[in-house]
């Protein structure tokens, strides 16, 4: 296995996919000439042409339909985000379109169609730059949402969302663009929809997913030290979620925190804790707790930016929380 | 007016007839549908087509069937143009199992894919996006295809308007806009919220072929759509075509037309592309009274079975709710005629697979590129 960042982990992605089925473009801002904004698309527009790997104009809106009109006859476009923050702007051609084509037409028609690009905070943005938007498009039927946290996930999973016949929303995680990790070389495949326990424990479970992941298994080496035993489950896909694997996680340990960097109003560790106590209510030894995002705007100053976001020592607290082991 | 002198007709009387059949039929049609509406067998928002049936009627005799199209939610009339069946488009406005969407979408949401029509939209201008992706893939797979894509005057005011024009003229992509300015968005006048009224001069601003033609007479329609279908199917890029028309209803069933006078309507309604085409016929005595009467006499049959069948066709199944939002492994895409009628579709889009598809389209040549960076004294 290579060890690969999690940006190369994609670029193989897509050259994959491009080189097994001559359908698949990718269009965005600089993903061409400019080799991508976050180098996910580096060497792809030498390798497969100017047809294939289009620099769009500064046009969301714009070239997010263009995409859904290819996918509606038979293309398999992958529409490059620069950042998710971006796309509010082409929300309307995903939601209304993307997502309904397939509803509005009594199943003539299908949209297999990827909306990929990084979301969260990006480090010293401020607040326009620094969205976990996830909740969103998870709110939507008629799409697939997926956030891998692993530069193995990535791969997998954006093979699985460019070989899907419906719209796959695709969250990479900003900062997690430079981080390494092994990654099977060839057809390695993370299905849709199923979630990945990324650390066996006993005593309490982390259910997480994308760049919080780090700080759990940071807060499970450290509980580790003082003989608590965590799980975490990484959800992975947001859209469906993965039911069983959450109750599973439950059952086993009887605690759970779920930590999510995004706002905490219908966010969508909201719905993993509704799923929790409307069908492993007997199960619990503790009430669920949540760790996310404070609900503010993100601000620039350093302080107040690590303050905003989940971290260790917040979801350390929140495991003593649920053991009932606060102060200790 | 045309016709005046007794000059040989350059159109074929089958063509003429056709038009007029079609024509006839988007009338009658949408009559029936307001009708319908008014007996509350159609509810939610009803856009109906009359007076600017000479726009689809005369776009139509001049593209191939297999071109694609898409329209805005003023989209009953089209698909008839089309070859849609009038029952299933009827039980689409009656919400009814027999509809083309089964009675999910209604009145705004018609799509019939056997004869190439992608849909009716709901969001002003949202399907301006969806042509250049389709223009964009005819362009990929290097088809000779074009798309015509319906929008109404006040979608020229969205953002995707703009956006879409510009990377269309761009990348030459093989769509005519067809803006159907009716002079009213909803309940404006164009003029009170656009700085430049006459939409197609908004062409310019990207380069793009543009031009105006007369929406209320189908010939003129056919003429101009002929020869803007000929140079974008060549390979020169889009066009944006306004066909000025009117519509002698309200913006919907709901509106009762009050911003407009009924002089102004009176007045629009002397332009009736209908009678129009009949006395260019009977001019040039290409066709006798009692032809167009037996045409009529059809029409009106078969707008009354598509009422009857819409109406004897049952509700969706409960069951239905849980279909057509994700498509499952393996799941085939709905052929509605199939479903409906029980007759074997056949005509349905085939794609080339991944490894049978060559793309030799070179969108931005190297040199060209490498040319324009050196000019803005960029190193790569």
């Amino acid at each position: 296995m290579a060890e690969l960042m999690y940006r190369e982990a994609l670029n193989q992605a897509l050259a994959e996919e491009m080189e097994r089925d001559a359908n698949v473009f990718l269009i965005g801002e600089e993903v061409g000439r400019y080799q991508g904004a976050f180098k996910v698309s580096q060497g792809l527009l030498d390798k497969f042409g100017s047809a294939r790997i289009i620099d769009a104009p500064i046009s969301e809106l714009g070239f997010t339909g263009l995409g859904v009109g290819a996918a509606m006859v038979g293309l398999r476009p992958v529409v490059e985000m620069m950042t998710w923050n971006f796309a509010i702007l082409a929300m309307d051609q995903i939601v209304n379109n993307a997502a309904k084509l397939r509803h509005m037409s009594g199943g003539q028609l299908r949209c297999p169609i990827v909306f990929r690009g990084p979301g969260g905070a990006g480090g010293r943005l401020s607040s326009q730059h620094s969205q976990a938007l996830e909740a969103n498009y998870a709110h939507f039927p008629g799409l697939k949402v997926i956030a891998p946290a692993t530069p193995a996930d990535a791969k997998g999973l954006l093979k699985s969302a460019i070989r899907d016949e419906n719209p796959v929303i695709m969250i990479e995680g900003e900062r997690l663009y430079a981080l390494k990790g092994e990654v099977p070389e060839g057809e390695h495949i993370v299905p849709i929809g199923k979630a990945d326990v990324k650390r066996e424990g006993k005593d309490v479970s982390l259910i997480t997913w994308s760049r919080m992941y780090y700080f759990c298994e940071e807060a499970a080496k450290q509980l580790e030290a003082e003989g608590i035993s965590v799980e975490i489950l990484d959800l992975r896909t947001l859209r469906p979620l993965d039911e069983e694997a959450i109750l599973a996680t439950v059952r086993k340990t009887n605690r759970a925190v779920v930590v999510e960097e995004g706002w905490p109003l219908a966010g969508v560790g909201a719905q993993v804790v509704d799923i929790i106590q409307s069908k492993a209510f007997d199960e619990l030894d503790a009430p669920v707790v949540r760790v996310t995002g404070l609900d503010v705007n993100m601000s620039y100053a350093a302080n107040l930016e690590n303050a905003i976001q989940p971290d260790a020592p917040k979801i350390i607290a929140a495991v003593k929380k649920v053991l009932y082991r606060e102060g200790a | 007016m045309f016709g005046g002198l007794a000059v040989a007709s350059a159109y074929s009387k089958d063509m003429l007839m056709t038009m007029y059949r079609h024509m006839y039929l988007m009338r009658r049609f949408e009559e029936r549908a307001g009708q319908q509406y008014g007996l509350g067998k159609i509810a939610g928002f009803c856009h109906l087509y009359i007076g600017q049936e000479a726009v689809a009627a005369g776009v139509e005799a001049a593209i191939r069937p297999d071109d694609y199209m898409l329209s805005g939610y003023r989209d009953h009339a089209q698909p008839l143009a089309r070859g849609s069946d009038p029952g299933m488009v009827m039980a689409e406005l009656f919400g009814r199992t027999g509809g083309y969407s089964k009675g999910k979408g209604g009145s705004m949401h018609i799509f019939d894919i056997e004869n190439h029509f992608y849909g009716g939209y709901g969001i002003v201008g949202a399907q301006i996006g969806l042509a250049a992706g389709m223009a964009f893939a005819s362009r990929y797979r290097n088809e000779d295809r074009i798309t015509v894509c319906y929008f109404g005057d006040a979608a020229a005011n969205q953002g995707i308007f703009h956006e879409t024009l510009n990377m269309a003229v761009k990348w030459k992509l093989p769509v005519l806009y067809i803006c159907e300015n009716n002079r009213y968005g909803m309940g404006t006048a164009i003029a009170r919220t656009s700085a430049v009224p006459e939409i197609h001069k908004r062409g310019t601003a990207y380069g793009m072929r543009h031009e105006a033609a007369d929406g209320m007479d189908v010939l003129k329609m056919y003429e101009s759509v002929k020869d803007a279908a000929a140079y974008i199917r060549a390979g020169n890029g889009p066009v944006l075509m306004e066909a000025n028309t009117y519509r002698f209803r309200g913006h919907s069933m709901a509106d009762p037309a009050t911003y407009r006078t009924k002089q102004e309507v009176e007045d629009e309604r002397k332009n009736d592309p209908i009678p129009r085409l009949r006395d260019y016929v009977l001019k040039q005595k290409l066709a006798k009274d009692e032809e167009f009467e037996a045409i009529e006499a059809e029409v009106k049959e078969q707008v009354d079975a598509a009422v009857k069948f819409a109406d004897e066709s049952p509700e969706p199944d409960l069951a239905e709710l849980w279909k057509d939002t994700i498509v499952e492994e393996g799941e085939e895409d709905v052929r509605p005629r199939e479903r409906v009628l029980g007759v074997k579709v056949a005509k349905w889009p085939k794609y080339p697979s991944g490894q049978e598809l060559k793309v030799t389209w070179d969108l931005e040549p190297r040199e060209q590129a490498d040319k324009a960076d050196k000019a803005a004294g960029l190193k790569r």
